[in-house]
């Protein structure tokens, strides 16, 4: 089945099964590697990606059930990685293997729309769906209060 | 990359052969004997091209511990240059160029430290000997900093670059001469430097195995049997192969015989593979396999079972004596107080978050892989032997691994991928499920702990018992399921012995992050508190005397009582570090003055592996539903002169206290042979909320620096157990927490 995708602000045709989880076609046919797979079922994160700015677990969302939501990937959340919660990322030096990073800056990202100063207990909130095997968690918590911080700069400026 | 040979400096120096690991208790004993012969294979570590752009080869796997920083950061520190001038590139695997290009035991900061930098050294002498030629001045008067050679007398100065290819025609001197910094003067050792990847990860850039994509790549996905080495009978394999995107449906009879000791590699396990144009295909045409299995004799295995013939070798007399010295049934007769316990401690998956995978393609009679495995000339070999081809004929490129923690030492995924590749006109990429990957795990085997301890009137320990059972032959312990003869407390108290026995597995097991030590540790450090307990005794005073006490020293010329093992150098345990690490983190914790108050409670262990020792304090909350928060964890390690990545290294020493936390929480059971977990939801990891603050402390001391993937790990299990201890006064013996009525808040 023919099907258009926005995705990264571009609009791409797809000729997959409807009932193909996004994941696998964002990596095998849009060849877009950022999103990892993890479980399968939803469980990791490591596979998540915004859709029209909320946090979704793309091995779950079946790719004809995406419509004209725009899909915003790692690779489109600012290929230079400019934005706030890459740098912070970068900044504090946040990966061990590296492979949950992705969706675990998604899912920052999408809080930081919704929640621009989090507390810790909304970090832990809004972050437990998105696994670190390696336990970079310490980490992800100031890189995300970084981000908190330098968004704020950004937008008072 | 290719390299013109003229224009770059390529630097041909000897370095790190003749190494040979073993991936078990003290891998560097075996590896570093002395009178071994080197083997003077040269290198090529160093590039220089004529703008000056340097680039250093990584020839380490890297699956997250920071390799490809650390190796690297050696050699530019010695080499003079600028880290931020530095471009790392992985090598491709070739061990004859450039040692042993591995991921385990902790080994690779021993193994590259004083090679490394030699290599870098010789670089720096080579280019101060042809600026010196160039000016006609003494090579003695130059010096050198930021890639470039000074000549302070005359003002004069060059570039790296510009000196290359001088420099690459003069001779390499020899590593044994070659001058090395003095620490003090050190630019790149000892200050954080950011993950050479991190701007790849935090960008999604294709890193990883599971990314690698090749032009036709077809996908493959392999079922196996729910029970270990069960074969193929028959199966609906021709109605599978007309469904969509599927190109070949392919038998694997595998080549594993069932027996109570399972080898490490112990050949392909049997199932059916799909190969189809994508992965999804693949797994959908999966579903709609039915094969009938010949299941084998490992259905006949439970958890029940394991349990219940533990029991039985407890109660009889073990199968064989590790060490044994002092008269330990007369000191427990005669002590004031004896303690029994036993501990229990279960089978456990690795689950790396990156599933296991790898990409081959044959093409021409050569196979040419992509391989994230730790292990991978390892790999390259079993690929061969299975496959019947030379070693030669197989290209291996290292690629990035999310996560090993012991798994990608082993290479039955590699084996696969280049089965089917065999097999297929196209590049294969061959992926596990998240289910394949718990199920066929070759888990850490869990382990049954009889110990028995005696302390006398003024509550000093006089006796130590300990009967290990866990699984293999009456020949082999399965791999990570044996016990070291001289683990902690070996040697401390007057009287001890260490016994094991084993029952049979028919199961695949391997190294899980601090083999061995990850269970153990856990079992003596608790019981180490129970008798302290007893004796009416603070736990870190009552150890620390412990320490000051070691009565069975290995010592030139002393007589082991069993055998004639005699280890040497830094795989024996040092007390004084042992000690200095429990003194740090006791100060840091405020250990002295700990509240005590119901519900809450601090816990306190330390263990000694991989060369490394780590104390740790846990602090938690137990709530009325028996549901443990940990609020805080301190550790302090001692691994040595250097932290050579410092930001690196902390991240390392609070990951490690995280896996060890999640350790907690897992379990692997059978029942009729099946693994009764297969995917996050009952094979747990730890999550942000129950991530505790976690603060590392360094105690430098003047020993060669050693690793720190593995020894941070184990000590955080039994700091938690004794605190929750202290909090309720119920002891856990049995792992994981909900078998003793616990949960993770």
């Amino acid at each position: 089945m023919v099907l258009k995708l926005k995705v990264n602000h571009a609009v791409m045709t797809v000729d997959v099964s409807p009932d193909t989880p996004l994941l696998w076609v964002l990596r095998d046919v849009l060849d877009l590697k950022g999103a990892k797979y993890g479980c399968g079922i939803g469980r990791c994160g490591a596979c998540t990606v915004l859709l029209d700015g909320r946090a979704v677990r793309s091995c779950m969302t079946e790719v004809g059930e995406v419509g004209e939501s725009a899909i915003t990937t790692i690779e489109g959340l600012s290929p230079d990685g400019l934005h706030p919660v890459q740098m912070a990322w970068e900044a504090l030096d946040v990966p061990q293997c590296g492979y949950c990073q992705a969706g675990q800056i998604l899912a920052a990202t999408a809080l930081l729309e919704k929640t621009p100063h989090p507390t810790d207990a909304e970090i832990d909130a809004a972050m437990s769906g998105n696994i670190c095997r390696c336990g970079t968690y310490t980490r992800i918590r100031q890189a995300i209060h970084e981000a908190a911080a330098a968004g704020a700069t950004a937008r008072n400026q | 990359m290719k390299m013109n040979r003229r224009s770059f400096l390529q630097l041909t120096a000897l370095a790190g052969g003749g190494l040979a690991l073993g991936l078990y208790r003290s891998p560097l004993a075996r590896a570093q004997r002395p009178g071994a012969p080197p083997d003077f294979t040269p290198q090529t570590f160093i590039h220089i091209a004529p703008d000056g752009a340097t680039t250093i080869m990584a020839r380490a796997s890297e699956s997250g511990q920071g390799m490809r920083n650390m190796l690297p950061m050696l050699i530019a520190e010695e080499l003079d240059v600028d880290w931020k001038d530095v471009r790392v590139q992985q090598a491709e695997l070739n061990e004859k160029i450039y040692g042993r290009q591995f991921s385990g035991g902790s080994g690779n900061t021993p193994l590259g430290w004083e090679p490394m930098r030699r290599v870098g050294a010789a670089g720096r002498q080579l280019l101060i000997a042809a600026a010196a030629q160039t000016w006609s001045v003494a090579e003695g008067e130059c010096t050198t900093a930021h890639g470039r050679v000074l000549h302070a007398a005359s003002g004069r100065s060059a570039s790296y670059g510009e000196l290359a290819a001088k420099a690459a025609a003069l001779p390499a001197p020899p590593l044994d001469k070659v001058k090395l910094k003095d620490p003090k003067e050190y630019r790149i050792i000892g200050h954080s430097q950011a993950g050479v990847d991190t701007h790849g990860i935090v960008t999604g850039k294709p890193l990883f195995g599971i990314d690698v994509t090749l032009p036709g790549m077809l996908y493959a996905s392999i079922e196996k049997a729910p029970v270990f080495a069960g074969k193929v009978k028959s199966a609906n394999t021709e109605e599978v192969a007309k469904l969509a995107g599927v190109r070949h449906v392919l038998v694997i009879d595998g080549g594993i015989t069932p027996a109570a000791y399972t080898p490490w590699e112990p050949g392909m396990e049997p199932g059916i593979a799909i190969v189809a144009d994508t992965w999804w295909q693949a797994q959908a045409a999966r579903r709609r396999l039915k094969v009938e299995w010949d299941l084998g004799p490992a259905a006949t295995q439970s958890s029940e079972g394991f349990r219940k013939r533990a029991a039985e070798l407890l109660e009889a007399p073990p199968a064989k004596t590790l060490r044994k010295y002092g008269d330990v049934d007369a000191a427990l007769k005669s002590a004031a107080k004896v303690v029994e316990a036993t501990y229990e401690y279960p089978f456990i998956a690795h689950v790396t978050l990156e599933p296991q995978g790898a990409t081959a393609h044959w093409k021409d009679g050569k196979l040419e892989m992509w391989s994230t495995s730790t292990l991978p000339e390892d790999g390259r070999g079993l690929v061969a032997r299975t496959l019947g081809i030379a070693p030669d004929d197989i290209t291996t490129h290292m690629v990035r691994a999310g996560g090993s923690f012991g798994r990608r030492l082993q290479n039955d995924y590699l084996v696969e991928a280049a089965w089917i590749a065999k097999r297929v006109d196209a590049p294969v990429k061959l992926l596990w499920s998240r289910e394949d990957d718990i199920v066929h795990d070759p888990f850490r085997p869990g382990g049954t702990a009889g110990l028995k301890g005696g302390v006398d009137a003024q509550g000093k320990l006089t006796a130590w018992r300990h009967h290990l059972v866990s699984f293999g032959d009456d020949k082999q312990m399965t791999s990570g399921g044996g016990i070291g003869r001289d683990s902690y407390p070996a040697g401390f108290p007057p009287a001890y012995a260490i016994y094991t026995s084993a029952q049979p597995l028919m199961l695949r097991t391997g190294a899980q992050r601090a083999p061995g030590d990850n269970a153990y540790c856990w079992v003596a450090q608790s019981f180490l508190d129970e008798l302290a307990f007893a004796a009416g005794r603070d736990p870190l005073e009552f150890q620390l005397e412990l320490l000051s006490n070691k009565l069975a020293p290995w010592s030139a010329g002393e007589k082991d009582p069993v055998g004639d093992h005699e280890p040497s150098g830094q795989d024996v345990l040092i007390p004084e570090r042992f000690k200095g690490v429990l003194e740090l983190v006791a100060e840091k914790s405020g250990w002295a003055k700990r509240r005590k108050e119901p519900g809450r409670g601090m816990g306190i262990a330390a263990w000694f592996c991989h060369r490394g020792y780590f104390a740790e304090v846990a602090d938690v909350t137990v709530n009325e539903e028996s549901q443990v928060t940990v609020n805080q964890v301190w550790a302090a390690g001692d691994v040595g002169s250097q932290i050579i990545n410092p930001a690196a290294a902390e991240s390392m020493g609070q990951g490690g206290i995280m896996e060890g936390l999640g350790h907690m929480a897992q379990e692997i059971t059978l029942v009729d042979g099946r693994i009764e977990q297969s995917n996050f939801h009952n094979h747990p990891l730890m999550r942000m909320r129950q991530a505790p603050k976690i603060e590392v402390y360094w105690r430098k001391t003047d020993y060669s620096p050693t690793g720190l993937g593995e020894p941070t790990l184990p000590p955080i299990l039994p700091a938690v157990t004794n605190a929750i201890f202290a909090a309720t006064g119920k002891r856990i013996r049995t792992l994981p927490l909900k078998r003793s009525g616990f949960s993770w808040a």
